[in-house]
């Protein structure tokens, strides 16, 4: 096999001639010199399919099976078979944006369905099309905060939130005129009474996370009415699983919604590809970052979907463009889609309330039986987090040899927090059996 | 009323009418062409204070997003509400249908502004 396809000396030719140069060096000679790359690609010599099915097979057996209870961010859920048997139809996975209303009435309608799906998740009104990840989806949030709040600088946000949304932000925001302020937690949960002392005029809006990082329910009651009084904008991410069993970001009051369809028919894979999911009160929906797709008719008067409402991207509005996202993440929010179809409103709601029952068992017997502590005595979902005695990497560590992802230590995502801090996801998935071996195997560990 | 020779303009394509001591804002018949069908006004909001030369709101045509300047500074005191509904008003009567008006805090900052003769010579070297 070739290290990637190339074109053939006679076509590189034909093309160059075709547009008037001699070289493919006069074809970038307008790109500086000093910046353009010299010599050859260090790319490896090219190998056999088996050569390379057999490499790939090697790394493959590295990965290590163990029962997970993994999550900060990224879940292992049931993935019913219709999602990968529907999106692996190539009308779907091949097709390159395939946007034409002409000939993709299939995949608009798909788009439009997660739109409708994501409004009704979150009672509210607007949805786009998705973008690229829930940090990505906070990060647009808040840009579209500013966009629609006047004379406005300032970004609050929880120090419960995601810390790669945290990152995230940072990475948005660092060459703009836009201040982040972290608002300080107490007992594991925003510290709703620190909201009123940031807010005035120069705040476009304040993000916050529920469940957050770890795990825990925030109660947001009053907050949406105490920031609209400043005229700045609350913005709400859940894990949309969730929403299934708790109060949804429009209950809330919530302008803008946000979080990770990741939960949704999604493997965990490496931490991604995964969806972002924005919804909105209509008022933002001139403003929603991203594409939309609309629902209208064609000439004979039958129902068709179109991209609509384009008009923030850059094609549109150039360099006066409020977002630079100019795609969406169609293929795996088919995914989302297909998902939501198959388990259907009831069975949402199961999954909801089967993930927080076993969440609970798990914390419940790990104190009682293994004399663990909670970081904080708060309500959860379907993680919780466990302040250990130990450093929480070495019980990690030690309980993998039992076959058992433990949970995330929390340092790892962010160095600034505590150790000992373990985060620990129970979704549908684990049984009774796997749970009850958790609770030995941290005893063990423990020891 | 809709005579363009009594209004003043901006090289930006907005004209302005002022009455008292409220100057009313719209975009010019030249604008409303270029622009082609208009399809959302976004509507400012009555109190926002601006300054001279800031922008104020933006008007969607199908072929392009446009921000609009306000030629004086001052306060929103009126809104033209029925531009939210029926945006197509500019195409159809641009010289009446007014975007919002403003409360002036220095009407010497008119004196900046083009009359139509100037506006039509400016469009030409366009």
């Amino acid at each position: 096999m070739f290290p990637y396809l190339p074109h053939t000396d006679k076509e590189i030719k034909e093309m160059l001639s075709d547009i008037g140069v001699d070289s493919i060096d006069e074809l970038f000679a307008d790109i500086p010199a000093k910046i353009r790359f010299k010599g050859e690609l260090k790319l490896p010599q090219g190998q056999s399919e088996l050569e390379v099915y057999t490499r790939l097979k090697t790394l493959a057996e590295n990965n290590q099976q163990a029962v997970s209870f993994l999550g900060a961010g990224n879940y292992d859920h049931i993935i019913p078979s219709t999602v990968g048997a529907l999106m692996g139809r190539t009308e779907f996975y091949t097709s390159y944006t395939p946007y034409q209303p002409e000939i993709s009435q299939g995949v608009l309608q798909a788009i439009f369905e997660f739109q409708t799906l994501m409004c009704e998740l979150t009672s509210l009104q607007v949805s786009n099309a998705s973008l690229y990840d829930g940090h990505t989806a906070a990060s647009e949030a808040c840009a579209l905060a500013v966009n629609s709040t006047r004379k406005t600088d300032t970004i609050l946000y929880s120090s419960t939130i995601h810390p790669y949304t945290k990152q995230v932000l940072e990475t948005y925001f660092e060459d703009l005129k836009i201040k982040l302020v972290e608002l300080p937690e107490k007992e594991g949960v925003l510290d709703t009474d620190s909201v009123k002392a940031q807010l005035g005029d120069n705040v476009a809006g304040l993000l916050v996370q529920s469940p957050n990082i770890y795990g825990n329910l925030e109660d947001y009651t009053g907050l949406s009415d105490l920031l609209h009084e400043h005229k700045s904008l609350l913005i709400v991410s859940s894990n949309p699983m969730a929403l299934g069993a708790i109060k949804s970001q429009g209950e809330w009051g919530a302008d803008i919604a946000i979080g990770d369809t990741q939960p949704f028919g999604l493997p965990a894979y490496y931490g991604g590809p995964s969806v972002g999911y924005i919804a909105a009160t209509e008022k933002l929906l001139r403003k929603m970052p991203g594409r939309i797709v609309g629902q209208s008719v064609d000439e004979d008067g039958k129902r068709a979907f179109v991209l609509t409402l384009q008009a923030r991207e850059q094609h549109i509005k150039r360099e006066r463009a409020t977002s630079n996202i100019c795609s969406n993440q169609a293929l795996a929010a088919l995914g989302n889609t297909i998902y939501l179809a198959t388990v259907g409103k009831e069975g949402l709601k199961e999954l909801a309330e089967q993930n927080m029952q076993k969440a609970h068992y798990l914390a419940e017997k790990l104190q009682k039986e293994a004399g663990v502590k909670l970081a904080a005595d708060q309500p959860f979902f379907n993680e919780f987090t466990l302040a250990l005695p130990k450093k929480a990497a070495d019980i990690a560590g030690a309980m993998e040899a039992d076959g058992i992802f433990a949970g995330v230590p929390l340092n790892q995502l962010d160095a600034s927090k505590p150790d000992n801090l373990l985060t620990v996801a129970v979704t549908e998935k684990r049984t009774v059996e796997e749970m009850d071996r958790y609770v030995q195997s941290i005893k063990g560990a423990l020891k | 009323m809709a005579s363009p020779e009594k209004l003043k303009f901006q090289k930006s394509h907005e004209w302005t009418r002022v009455e008292g001591s409220i100057a009313y804002v719209g975009i010019s018949d030249h604008a409303q062409e270029e622009l082609g069908d208009i399809v959302f006004v976004e509507i400012p909001e009555v109190d926002d204070e601006f300054e001279a030369g800031e922008e104020v709101t933006n008007i969607e045509s199908v072929k392009a997003a446009s921000p609009i300047y306000t030629p004086v500074s001052g306060k929103v005191v009126k809104v033209n509400q029925e531009l939210e509904d029926a945006p197509e008003l500019i195409n159809q009567k641009p010289y009446e249908a007014f975007i919002f008006a403003i409360e002036m805090t220095d009407p010497s900052e008119l004196d900046n502004l083009l009359s139509y003769e100037e506006y039509q010579k400016a469009i030409e070297e366009e």
